[in-house]
């Protein structure tokens, strides 16, 4: 309680504005709504820190085909070759000026910010499951229980295993897409948390960046159509409603389910996409607070990093049970339509 | 007739405003009458809980994601 008292009053000597030293305009503006769409996009190089105008980032190498000359160009941001630019006006992406002034986007295959945080993911997966394949091979599994991280990782196979996948798609059908589904599962769940680590080896927003859950949710369309059974699709072209309905004069009804096959893996994309992004954003806003509040006053600024450090802790508790919760969300919704399209024939 | 286009813009962030912040509340409202009823359900068969509890989120997902498309719609539109 004492705290409490001390802390409100400390906030509110902190935003009272006679106390703060009223500095004038600095020297360069904060662009706030910029800072934070540039942490959230990809980028070319893996920028870690800047101090007083130098910048420490690791290169990332860029490959590109020129439209004019048709060979490939390996590089790095700095050592861009000639004709080639980072275009402002759109995201900064490389663009390629023609001999004749046109300006194109060229081929670009390179490895990006987003690419290479995939790669940490897979590497850190790979090592984590064969880790864990190698206890189990070299013990007896009927006997023998795991301990420590063995055992995390076993509860949380487990977890996924039984509860989501098996009782949303069924007993009959379930192995077959388990290892996609707890692949995905995990794949989304270490990018979310390692998107979380502000520095180095992690930090990247990949899963909110809608390339990356636009290829997710196509996985997750593919496995629900190539495998649907007779009854999936009798359900989407014949359904069981009067016959006015589904062929003549309009056939609605088909228009409307054969709508639903889209919009349900446009769902999932937008749902991990939009909850991650969100999540990013408000983090990175409420760090900037520390910065415009340092820059409007002393007074300002203790005020408003004490604020923005309790909101910081507390945001970022929050987006670890999201990252959990979004990838469970993605696993499950994607097994409850995969096992939709398992649908058993029900005697009329 | 700058002042009508610049109004007219203000106009147009603050329909972006709006929209996002009905959405909000029409999340609101449904994830909250969801874990409601969750609640209830929990308190009467306490044995249930796992099964309650996915189906919670799984519905609240359904919610969440209409409001969410809404959000990315605002959020595109808005400067």
């Amino acid at each position: 309680m004492k705290h409490l008292k001390s802390i409100l009053l400390l906030l509110l000597i902190a935003f009272s504005p006679t106390f703060a030293q009223a500095e004038e305009a600095s020297e360069e503006e904060l662009n706030i709504p910029e800072i934070v769409l540039e942490h959230l996009s990809d980028s070319y190089e893996w920028h870690i820190a800047s101090y007083e105008g130098k910048h420490l980032s690791i290169p990332l190498p860029i490959i590109v085909r020129s439209e004019n000359s048709g060979e490939w160009h390996l590089c790095t941001a700095h050592t861009l070759p000639e004709g080639f630019f980072f275009n402002t006006e759109r995201h900064g992406k490389i663009y390629e000026t023609m001999p004749n002034g046109e300006v194109i986007r060229p081929l670009d295959l390179s490895i990006t910010k987003a690419v290479a945080q995939i790669w940490i993911v897979v590497i850190v997966l790979i090592t984590v499951f064969l880790y864990c394949a190698n206890w189990y091979k070299k013990r007896d599994a009927k006997s023998d229980a795991p301990k420590g991280f063995v055992g995390i990782m076993e509860m949380l196979v487990v977890m996924i295993n039984d509860d989501v996948v098996k009782s949303s798609i069924g007993e009959r059908h379930y192995r077959k897409y388990a290892p996609y589904l707890l692949t995905a599962f995990f794949f989304i769940f270490t990018t979310n948390i390692v998107g979380l680590i502000p520095i180095f080896p992690g930090g990247a927003n990949v899963t909110g960046n809608i390339n990356i859950t636009l290829f997710l949710a196509v996985c997750t369309m593919l496995a629900i159509n190539l495998f649907g059974n007779k009854e999936y699709w009798k359900e989407i072209f014949w359904p069981e409603v009067p016959l006015f309905l589904k062929a003549y004069p309009i056939p609605v009804m088909p228009v409307i389910e054969l709508f639903g096959v889209f919009t349900k893996p446009f769902a999932l994309m937008i749902r991990l996409f939009a909850n991650m992004m969100a999540g990013h954003a408000v983090i990175l806003s409420f760090t900037c607070v520390i910065f415009l509040g340092w820059s409007m006053g002393v007074g300002y600024g203790l005020g408003l990093n004490l604020f923005s450090a309790i909101m910081l802790l507390f945001m970022n508790c929050l987006e670890v049970l999201v990252a959990f919760i979004q990838a469970y969300v993605f696993t499950m919704l994607s097994a409850v339509f995969i096992g939709l399209a398992h649908k058993e024939h029900h005697a009329e | 007739m700058i002042i009508s286009i610049l109004a007219a813009e203000g106009l147009a962030q603050l329909g972006c405003g709006i929209g996002a912040g009905i959405a909000t509340i029409g999340a609101g409202l449904g994830i909250g009458k969801i874990g409601g009823s969750a609640m209830d359900a929990i308190a009467r068969q306490p044995e249930a809980t796992g099964k309650i509890q996915t189906n919670m989120i799984l519905t609240s997902a359904f919610v969440e994601g209409c409001a969410l498309f809404a959000i990315a719609a605002c959020a595109f539109l808005i400067k």
